[in-house]
C-alpha cells in the first residue's frame, strides 16, 4: 500500500493507483472530462490538473501514478484557474445551443462551466462548422458540439467495433469514421455505448417522439406499448431516483397517462423467446445442428456477426429477439382476436438500447414494430406531459400480456437469457430437475463459462457482454480452444442495463457507482419474488402456444416468431 | 497501380502482383514489432505512392486494428498522401521567407497553367502539386521544388517553361 495525503486528508491505496482514485477514498472530487472509469484513461483533457510533490507543474490525476509521502492539493488557485482556462478553451470551439441542446441539464461541459465560472465568450473562437451527420437510423453525430474528449472512440473500440476514430490533426482533428464516409456506411453496429460516453450533447440517439405523439392523437390509430425488461431498473434515475430502484408500477402509470394506449409487458415475449430458443437449442442437439448455437435477442450482436462474422451467421439462433416478437405477436394474434386492421394498430416498444431502433426498421420485420422508443426518451415524454413521476401510483400492465416469469425479467441483464433458457432447458430434459437459479452465469465478469449435466446430458455454455469479449470467445471457438453448447451474447458491457439509450449519468456518478450491478439487482430481486421462475409457467405462454401456435418452432412460430439473417461484410 | 479517382472505399484493387506482394511482404515482416504502423504506412506509401483506402484496409485487416485507427495516423501526419502524386512531384514552400517574397503568387501561378488545386494531380498524372514548410534554401526565396530538383529565385512568369522542360522530359 502507498500512503499520501490529499487536500491534506491521509489516504492508503494500492500500488500503481492514479491520484483520481486515491481522492475517491479521500471523499475529494477531482473534475474530468475525457477520463471515464472502464472505458477511457489517457489525460488529455487536462480538466483533472493537481499540484503533486515531486511533480514538475500541474499533473493529470487520472494518469499519474501515487507515490509514497506525496501530498496532492486539488483545489489551488492555480488548479482552478488552469481549468478554467481550459474549460473557456473547449468553449470557444463548441457550438453553445445549450437551451435547444438535449443534454442541457445533464452536460459535463456545461456543469463545471458553472463549477468554475467559465467565460463562454473570453476567447473568440470559431466552429468546424462541419455537417450534422443523422445518415445512422440509431446514433447522431454534431461535431460542432464535440470537445475532442475521445471518450466515443475509446468506447466504440472497447466494443471491438472501431466505427470512429480520430482524423485530422491542430483546429480540424475531428472524430469521424475512416475515409470520411458517414456512419450510416462505416461498421457501426448502433450499439450507443458511444452515446452513453459522451460527456457532451455531440452524440445523441434519433429521436421518434414526434411518431409517437402523432400516433397517440390519431383516433383512428390503436396504440400499444410494451416495456422491455431492463427499463423498469433504470427509468427512475431519470427523475432523480436512486440508481437500481424498480418503477415498474409508476413506469405503466406514466405510459398509461401519455394518452389512450395499451400496456404490455416485454418480459412475456422474452419468455416466448426463452420457448423457442430452449426448443431450438435442444434440437440442435438432438440432431446434431451446428453449435454451439448463439443468442439473438441482442440487435448490436446480431449486426455485428453480420458485419465482422459472416461466418458464424449459421450459429445464430432463427428466432427474432423479444421486441420483434412482441411485434409479430401483436399484429397477427392480438389483431385477429381483437378485430382489429393491423394497419391501425401502432406498436412502441420502449427499450433500453439504440440498435433496436435499426432492428425495427430490417426489411424481414416487416415493421412489426412502429417505434422502438428509449428510456431516455419515455422520461422525456413523460416529462412534457407534466407527469409528476414520483407521486405516480403503482399501476399493473394490461392483460392478457401482463404476468411474466422471473425469467423474462432477467433478460435485461448480462446472463439472464442464458439462466432463463437453462431453466426451461433442464426442465424440458429432466421432469424433476428442480434447480432455477444458476448464479455461475450471473454477474459482470466479461466471460462466464459453466458446464451442466442433466439427465445424462452434458451442456457447456458460455455467457459473455461487450463486443470486445464476443470477439474473445468467436477467437476461442475458431481457434478450436473453447467448446461450447450454447453462448449467450449481449453487445453492451453488462447488458441491457447498461444499454445505450439508458438514462445518461453524469462522470461523477458513472465513475463511483457501478452501475450494472446496480440496476442488475433490481431485476434479480423481482425475479426472486416471483412465484413463477420458468418462461414455461407463465399462464399467457401455454395460452399462446395451446390456442395458436401449437408447439414451440411450429410453422406458424417459424412465420412469425422466427428470422434470418444475411452478411454484410464491412471493415 | 491503376488510379481509382475518388478514392472510394469500394475500389478492392491492391495495385500490380508486384505492388500487392511487395505489401504482404513489408506486413508479415514488421507486423510483430509494436509501434509498426508507421512504418508499415511508409514502406506502403513508397510502393504506391499514396495510401488508398484498400491498402489501408489491407494493413489494418492484417494488424488486427480498426480501419478508423489506420485512417486517424495517416490523416494526422502530412507525410502520408490520400490521394495518388504525379510524375513530377511539386512542392512550392510556403515557409515564412518564402512568403514574404511572394510564394502565394508562385502557387497561384503554377495551379493556373496546371488546372489543379495543390493538393491535387493532373488528370495525365504528369504533375501533382503540394506546398511545404521551408526546404532549407531561404537564400533562394521564393523556392520549389520538382522532385529532387531545387527552383529559386521565382516570378511568376518564369513557371510555364519550367514546367514545359518537365513535360518534355516525361514523354
Amino acid at each position: 500500500m502507498v500512503n499520501l495525503k490529499i487536500n491534506n486528508i491521509p489516504v492508503s491505496v494500492p500500488e500503481g493507483s492514479s491520484i483520481l482514485d486515491a481522492a475517491r477514498l479521500a471523499h475529494v472530487e477531482i473534475p474530468t472530462l475525457c477520463y471515464l472509469k472502464n472505458v477511457a484513461c489517457v489525460g488529455s483533457c487536462r480538466m483533472c490538473l493537481v499540484e503533486a510533490t515531486g511533480a514538475r507543474g500541474l499533473v493529470a490525476a487520472c494518469v499519474y501514478p501515487v507515490s509514497e509521502g506525496m501530498e496532492v492539493q486539488t483545489n489551488t488557485p492555480k488548479c482552478r484557474k488552469s481549468r478554467k482556462v481550459t474549460l473557456e478553451l473547449l468553449l470557444s470551439k463548441h457550438k453553445k445551443k445549450c437551451l435547444s441542446c438535449e443534454r442541457n441539464n445533464n452536460c459535463e461541459l456545461q456543469r463545471l462551466s458553472v463549477e468554475y465560472g467559465a467565460d463562454e465568450d473570453r476567447f473568440e473562437g470559431e466552429l468546424q462548422n462541419t455537417p450534422l451527420d443523422d445518415s445512422n437510423p440509431c446514433v447522431v453525430r454534431d461535431n460542432d458540439k464535440c470537445i475532442n474528449c475521445m471518450r466515443c472512440v475509446a468506447a466504440c473500440k472497447k466494443q471491438h467495433v472501431g466505427a470512429i476514430g480520430p482524423i485530422g490533426r491542430g483546429f480540424h482533428a475531428h472524430v469521424g469514421s475512416a475515409g470520411g464516409v458517414q456512419l450510416k456506411d462505416s461498421s457501426c453496429v448502433g450499439c450507443g455505448q458511444c452515446v452513453v460516453a459522451c460527456p457532451v450533447g455531440a452524440l445523441t440517439v434519433k429521436s421518434n417522439i414526434p411518431e409517437v405523439q402523432a400516433a397517440l392523437e390519431d383516433p383512428a390509430k390503436h396504440v400499444v406499448f410494451f416495456t422491455a425488461p431492463s427499463v423498469r431498473a433504470t427509468l427512475g434515475e431519470a427523475f432523480g431516483l436512486p440508481v437500481g430502484t424498480n418503477v415498474e408500477g409508476k413506469m405503466v402509470a406514466a405510459i398509461r397517462r401519455l394518452g389512450k394506449c395499451s400496456v404490455f409487458n416485454m418480459d412475456i415475449t422474452a419468455d416466448l423467446t426463452i420457448m423457442e430458443e430452449a426448443t431450438e437449442l435442444l434440437n440442435r442437439i438432438q440432431t446434431g445442428g451446428v453449435l454451439p448455437m448463439f443468442t439473438s435477442c441482442c440487435p448490436g450482436w446480431v449486426r455485428f456477426v453480420e458485419q465482422t462474422h459472416p461466418e458464424m451467421i449459421p450459429n445464430l439462433s432463427t428466432c427474432k429477439s423479444p421486441q420483434e416478437m412482441f411485434g409479430g405477436l401483436l399484429k397477427t394474434y392480438y389483431c385477429e382476436k381483437n378485430n382489429i386492421d393491423p394497419k391501425d394498430l401502432f406498436v412502441v416498444s420502449v427499450i433500453p438500447c439504440s440498435a433496436k431502433k435499426f432492428e425495427c426498421k430490417r426489411p424481414e420485420m416487416n415493421g412489426e414494430v412502429d417505434v422502438a422508443l428509449t428510456t431516455r426518451e419515455l422520461a422525456r415524454m413523460i416529462k412534457t406531459a407534466g407527469i409528476k413521476f414520483t407521486e405516480l401510483p403503482d399501476e399493473a400492465f394490461d392483460d392478457p400480456f401482463a404476468t411474466c416469469s422471473g425469467g423474462g425479467t432477467i433478460f435485461g441483464a448480462t446472463g439472464g437469457v442464458m439462466e432463463a433458457a437453462l431453466r426451461v432447458a433442464a426442465k424440458t430434459l429432466d421432469g424433476k430437475f428442480e434447480v432455477v437459479d444458476f448464479p455461475e452465469v450471473r454477474g459482470t465478469n466479461p466471460i462466464k463459462e459453466a458446464t451442466y449435466k442433466v439427465a445424462g446430458k452434458t451442456i457447456r455454455v458460455a455467457v459473455a457482454s461487450g463486443l470486445e469479449n464476443a470477439e474473445t470467445v468467436i477467437q476461442s471457438l475458431q481457434s478450436g480452444e473453447k467448446k461450447y453448447d450454447f453462448v449467450e451474447i449481449m453487445a453492451c458491457p453488462g447488458g441491457c442495463v447498461n444499454g445505450g439509450g439508458q438514462p445518461t449519468l453524469p462522470d461523477s456518478v458513472r465513475n463511483n457507482v457501478e452501475l450494472r450491478d446496480e440496476r442488475a439487482k433490481a431485476l434479480y430481486a423481482s425475479d426472486k419474488q416471483n412465484k413463477l421462475r420458468l418462461s414455461s409457467e407463465t399462464p399467457v405462454i401455454d395460452c399462446l402456444y395451446k390456442e395458436y401456435f401449437g408447439a414451440p418452432n411450429s410453422h406458424k412460430a417459424h412465420e412469425v416468431l422466427h428470422t434470418s439473417y444475411k452478411p454484410d461484410p464491412r471493415v | 497501380m491503376k488510379q481509382c479517382e475518388a478514392n472510394c472505399a469500394a475500389c478492392e484493387s491492391l495495385g500490380t502482383p508486384e505492388q500487392e506482394a511487395k505489401l504482404h511482404a513489408v506486413i508479415a515482416e514488421s507486423k510483430s514489432t509494436p509501434g509498426c504502423l508507421m512504418h508499415i504506412l511508409q514502406e506502403a506509401q513508397a510502393i504506391y505512392g499514396y495510401l488508398p483506402m484498400q491498402v489501408q484496409k489491407t494493413i489494418a485487416q492484417e494488424l488486427g486494428i480498426p480501419l478508423s485507427e489506420v485512417y486517424g495516423v495517416v490523416t494526422f501526419y502530412s507525410q502520408f498522401s490520400l490521394t495518388p502524386k504525379g510524375k513530377n512531384r511539386i512542392s512550392v514552400c510556403l515557409g515564412t521567407a518564402c512568403y514574404v517574397k511572394g510564394a502565394d503568387k508562385i502557387l497561384q501561378e503554377v495551379e493556373k497553367q496546371l488546372g489543379i488545386k495543390c493538393g491535387e494531380c493532373t488528370a495525365d498524372g504528369l504533375f501533382s502539386i503540394d506546398s511545404c514548410r521551408c526546404v532549407g534554401a531561404c537564400g533562394l526565396a521564393p523556392v520549389m521544388m520538382i522532385g529532387e530538383e531545387v527552383y529559386g529565385k521565382l516570378t511568376p512568369d518564369m513557371i510555364g517553361k519550367i514546367l514545359d522542360e518537365h513535360r518534355e522530359a516525361s514523354k
